[in-house]
């Protein structure tokens, strides 16, 4: 079923130098419990589009479906609860863990018992209920970006948007994170749109590839991705001969991308 | 080869032991240093006085300074001149912090108020507070009024534009979480901004006692007749060298406690957060 879908959507910022545009005429659809990855060049528009779809930004050409019914003007939020992870966690120093996590559920006063409970459940099974009173600062990169996961978990997201959320983490917590994010989403059948530079994190990851333009951003092209064997291995997923076809295929219509580029 | 290094009951090894007593050593030397440097200036400063290098009367010393301060202990003075000006600046002290963090949340929370107001808060926050101080005495007379206004005059705008520039240079980032999270304006202030700026907001306290402090002398001087201020102009006028050093010696231990109070409450936020 299509859960939300975008239409000739454009969109460019305005200064007194003047407009740079930075999405021209985008059309795609998410499925539910689809794992969207949109991949890029550098300051393509690709955050600015999820912006958009978090309802953060108005297209200023085209529309904006969820589930067939318009929503441009109103934009996700109003319709379905959007869980947005940045590029960094973003805890805050001042709070403990626990009081991080809990923070979407402030903000929607929403902390009844039965949501505390959901969030304790999170910790345990994410390992950091014994870090849950601990200092932000005190947890390694991967915890802390578990962390994350679990404060906009704890919202119930129908929606998660994923704005490079493991460009800040070293290698290997990168590998083991994204692979443990993405099982924990496909394991509750949520939607998910990634944002990400990277090819190898977007083919293991997505069901679907959307490869942006240059700014501003077009739909260059999409690449659905299917594997025989489990997704939950990421370094099993990198050794197999679909995952070396899908990367030439992506790797050839970004190369293509930056020749057409102007020089200078 | 990897020595093990051996450790004691407590858990501290030898070379933590060692790292501990040097780093208190080094405490204790800058302490005492201190110390020896303020002994030596009283020591050389009574000298003089002494030995006629300097003449006593323009420039007191260090046991006439004693002997008047003993002197106004004993008769009460010192507890009523020091508690008016000590009450002066706390009161300064304090609205100029609610005032200031007030109105920085307020310009922060409504941006075209912020950009309207700006060009007002660069001037008056230049303006010489000094020079405000007659008219304040033709608004509101001599007394207490006119003295915590005067107070008050020299830091308020300056926090506020402190404040609000901090409150601005928040991340970004932080407030969009927020945002994304279902939150809203309000929210990003209470839960972002306000508590991000906490240090900032210490800091910028470390600054308004000593300018409320400035200008309460400033009114002091102008519309007072109690006061450490007004001990000071009062001794300038009939040559009581002992009575404005005394007072100024006054001063300085209350900049230095109000200063050493707000330091031990950033330590206690630092240590805490």
């Amino acid at each position: 079923m299509e859960l939300l879908s975008l239409h000739d959507i454009s969109y460019a910022y305005h200064n007194l130098k003047g407009e740079t545009p930075a999405l021209s005429h985008i059309s795609f659809s998410v499925s539910q419990g689809e794992f969207l990855a949109i991949v890029g060049p550098s300051g393509c528009g690709k955050s600015t589009l999820l912006s958009m779809i978090a309802g953060l930004l108005l297209p200023e050409e085209g529309d904006l479906f969820y589930k067939g019914k318009y929503i441009t003007d109103c934009g996700t939020g109003a319709v379905m609860k959007v869980g947005y992870m940045l590029q960094r966690d973003h805890l805050f120093e001042w709070r403990t863990i626990y009081r991080n996590v809990i923070l979407g559920l402030e903000l929607n006063h929403s902390l009844t018992g039965e949501n505390l409970d959901y969030v304790s459940k999170l910790l345990k099974d994410y390992d950091l209920y014994a870090f849950k009173d601990k200092k932000p600062s005190e947890l390694s990169g991967g915890m802390r970006q578990r962390a994350a996961l679990i404060r906009t978990m704890a919202i119930h997201p129908d929606l998660f948007l994923l704005d490079e959320p493991f460009s800040a983490l070293d290698s290997q917590t990168r590998l083991n994170v994204s692979a443990d994010i993405a099982q924990i989403i496909r394991s509750t059948d949520k939607t998910a749109i990634l944002i990400t530079h990277d090819l190898s994190e977007a083919i293991t990851l997505a069901d679907r590839v959307l490869v942006l333009s240059r700014r501003p951003a077009r739909v260059k092209c999409e690449m659905p991705i299917r594997f025989a064997v489990d997704r939950s291995d990421p370094l099993r997923i990198r050794s197999t001969a679909e995952y070396q076809l899908y990367f030439n295929q992506l790797w050839e219509v970004l190369t293509n991308e930056q020749a057409d580029a102007p020089k200078g | 080869m990897n020595r093990q290094m051996p450790r004691k009951a407590d858990g501290i090894s030898d070379n933590q032991r060692i790292f501990l007593k040097a780093h208190r050593r080094h405490h204790h030397v800058v302490a005492l240093s201190r110390l020896l440097l303020t002994a030596a200036f009283l020591l050389l400063w009574e000298l003089a006085a002494r030995l006629q290098w300097i003449d006593a009367f323009f420039f007191s010393s260090p046991c006439g300074i004693a002997a008047y301060l003993y002197h106004m202990i004993a008769d009460g003075s010192f507890f009523t001149h020091t508690g008016i000006t000590l009450a002066e600046i706390l009161v300064s002290f304090l609205l100029v912090t609610v005032f200031s963090l007030f109105a920085a949340s307020l310009l922060w929370y409504i941006p075209h108020l912020a950009e309207v107001l700006e060009p007002y808060l660069v001037i008056l926050n230049s303006l010489p507070k000094s020079a405000l101080a007659p008219l304040l005495i033709v608004w509101l007379g001599t007394g207490t009024d006119t003295i915590i206004v005067a107070g008050i005059s020299v830091a308020v705008f300056g926090s506020v534009i402190n404040l609000y520039t901090g409150f601005c240079q928040a991340d970004p980032e932080m407030l969009k979480l927020i945002y994304t999270l279902g939150g809203s304006r309000r929210d990003a202030f209470l839960k972002v901004i306000f508590p991000g700026s906490v240090p900032l907001i210490l800091s910028n306290m470390k600054v308004n006692i000593g300018l409320s402090l400035v200008g309460v002398i400033i009114g002091e001087f102008l519309a007072a007749r109690r006061g450490l201020g007004y001990l000071i102009i009062y001794g300038s006028q009939v040559f009581q060298l002992n009575m404005m050093i005394t007072s100024i010696i006054i001063l300085c231990v209350i900049a230095m406690l109000f200063y050493k109070l707000i330091q031990n409450l950033e330590h206690y936020y630092r240590k805490k957060y």
